[in-house]
């Protein structure tokens, strides 16, 4: 794998340099962060609850532009970027939410398949896909059950299939593994490494230091009070990694 | 596109819920409003012209001599002399027996035979109607001619009497024209709180849509085609009690044969107009939701 060379920034996926977020006049809620993603690289983010995981993830997956600094995604600056070519951006970004958000009144099928939907693949061409997700999540049974009748577990596994059915390049993951059991929870983050084997960068945010431990070569970003730790400075410059 | 195309698997984004909401009801009231206002605003605008054609030209000679046999001759003089000149397209003397028959109305007794009526000095009219526009020259000409053939006698031109009745209706036609106008105004804002409450009731899936990829474009046909299917409903549903409305009115208006009613009707473009208003609705609608939606949309990351 490539690593960026300080200065020459260029090659990495995601690139954050001193930027800040702000809600409304409150103070900042993300204060100088910086760092780079390297492409194929995954990694966990953790901090304490209100440290600001999930507003640095809304950043990376396009919710969310900063109040200050840069952001880079895919060599493209975020705060520069029309609203127009959002869409785009997106489509090579998949996000498992917390909450899941999946769309109530579509079946569980309908929910794996809408990213494909939305790119416009013919059904004919995602019925495989989303029936090959759907077995692998074990929910074939249940493909035309609607969220509300499905258990937090199987929420959960419908919102991950439905965030990496499309082959994402960039996983943003937010508390993944927080609804399913311990076996479910190691097949989901066995399938994030199989995709970042494939290639996706993947950036998960848990509580779960048994998680952490279970990825090899794994880089740990660490929020306190809404800035992220990194005093080696492997973040921002990290190494070669062979 | 009025109706925006969107793939079958994409519609079900949005629960089906259709004709739920009021927003069908309050467009099927407005259209119905609006298409009777504008078919009162085209039978009274109709009505004025056709009062405004036959009233231009016509000028009528009252000759009030006493002497009722020099009285009639100066009226069969002043008729022949008329009809004679280039200006004047017919000139006809009153029977008056008519006269007798349309005054026998206000002293009760319909076909004239009154003995207080045929008692009145009744004055000999002699009806003219102009050739062209030039109105004030004829008028100079003609007041000419009454001057020598029955001196004394007035020459009253009928835009003096029922002008203002023209003017009166031809307002009234305005003012019906502004309510199609106000009504059309109400529709569209109708459909823009429609289109902004669906978006606030949607959000969480219009959120969904943009961090999965979609475009605006996309997001706003979904609702734009709900919406504009409603509206649809609305105005079909407003559009069919207007007819019944008014073909109730025309059948019952067909029986009125006389006096100024009987100028007022719809006519083959006030038809086509009353046709055109449903269609041209449904296309406001769509358009009217598609740049509400988008600009919605736009203010969202």
């Amino acid at each position: 794998m490539t690593a960026t060379a300080p200065g020459r920034p260029g090659g990495a996926m995601v690139e954050f340099d001193g930027v800040g977020l702000r809600y409304g006049p409150d103070a900042e809620t993300l204060s100088d962060i910086s760092f780079n993603l390297q492409p194929g690289s995954f990694y966990f983010l953790t901090g304490a609850s209100g440290a600001g995981k999930t507003s640095l993830l809304k950043m990376l997956y396009l919710a969310q532009r900063p109040s200050r600094g840069i952001v880079r995604l895919f060599g493209e600056d975020l705060g520069t970027m029309p609203r127009q070519r959002l869409p785009g951006f997106r489509r090579r970004i998949g996000v498992v939410f917390q909450d899941f958000r999946l769309i109530p009144h579509l079946s569980a099928r309908d929910n794996i398949a809408l990213p494909l939907r939305i790119a416009g693949v013919s059904e004919e061409d995602l019925s495989g896909p989303v029936g090959e997700m759907l077995s692998w999540i074990g929910l074939s049974e249940r493909a035309h059950a609607f969220p509300p009748t499905l258990s937090g577990g199987e929420q959960q596994r419908v919102a991950i299939a439905r965030a990496v059915i499309a082959r994402p390049q960039l996983l943003v993951a937010d508390e993944p593994t927080g609804n399913v059991d311990p076996e479910m929870a190691m097949r989901l983050l066995g399938l994030f490494e199989a995709l970042n084997r494939l290639g996706t960068t993947v950036v998960v945010a848990t509580h779960d230091i048994h998680l952490i431990s279970r990825i090899d070569n794994a880089q740990m970003m660490r929020l306190e009070k809404g800035r992220l730790s990194d005093p080696t400075g492997a973040l921002r410059y990290p190494p070669n990694r062979a | 596109m009025i109706f925006a195309r969107v793939p079958v698997q994409h519609r079900r984004l949005l629960p089906d819920r259709r004709l739920s909401g009021p927003t069908p009801w309050v467009i099927a009231i407005l259209m119905m409003l609006t298409l009777l206002a504008a078919a009162g605003g085209v039978g009274l605008a109709r009505s004025a012209d056709a009062i405004g054609e036959a009233i231009a030209g016509r000028v009528t000679v009252q000759i009030v001599t006493a002497n009722p046999v020099l009285r009639a001759e100066q009226a069969a003089a002043l008729r022949r002399a008329a009809a004679a000149q280039p200006f004047v397209r017919s000139a006809r003397a009153v029977d008056p027996a008519e006269l007798q028959a349309t005054l026998g109305q206000w002293f009760g007794t319909a076909d004239g035979d009154d003995p207080v009526l045929r008692s009145l000095p009744m004055p000999a009219l002699v009806d003219v109607d102009f050739v062209g526009e030039d109105r004030s020259g004829h008028m100079g000409q003609l007041r000419a001619l009454v001057a020598r053939e029955a001196p004394g006698a007035r020459v009253i031109p009928h835009a003096d009497w029922l002008g203002p009745v023209a003017r009166l209706i031809r307002s009234l036609a305005w003012i019906a024209g502004g309510l199609v106008i106000l009504m059309t105004l109400a529709s569209a804002a109708v459909v823009i709180m429609t289109a902004r409450a669906a978006l606030g009731t949607h959000y969480a899936t219009i959120e969904m849509l943009h961090l999965i990829g979609a475009t605006d474009q996309q997001i706003a046909r979904l609702f734009q085609r709900r919406i504009t299917i409603d509206t649809a409903y609305g105005v079909a549903l407003g559009t069919a009690v207007a007819a019944a409305i008014l073909l109730l009115i025309g059948w019952q208006w067909s029986r009125v044969t006389s006096g100024l009613a009987a100028t007022a009707s719809l006519g083959p473009i006030g038809w086509a107009l009353l046709l055109a208003l449903p269609l041209l609705a449904i296309a406001l609608a769509a358009l009217t939701a598609r740049q509400t939606l988008l600009a919605a949309l736009k203010k969202i990351l």
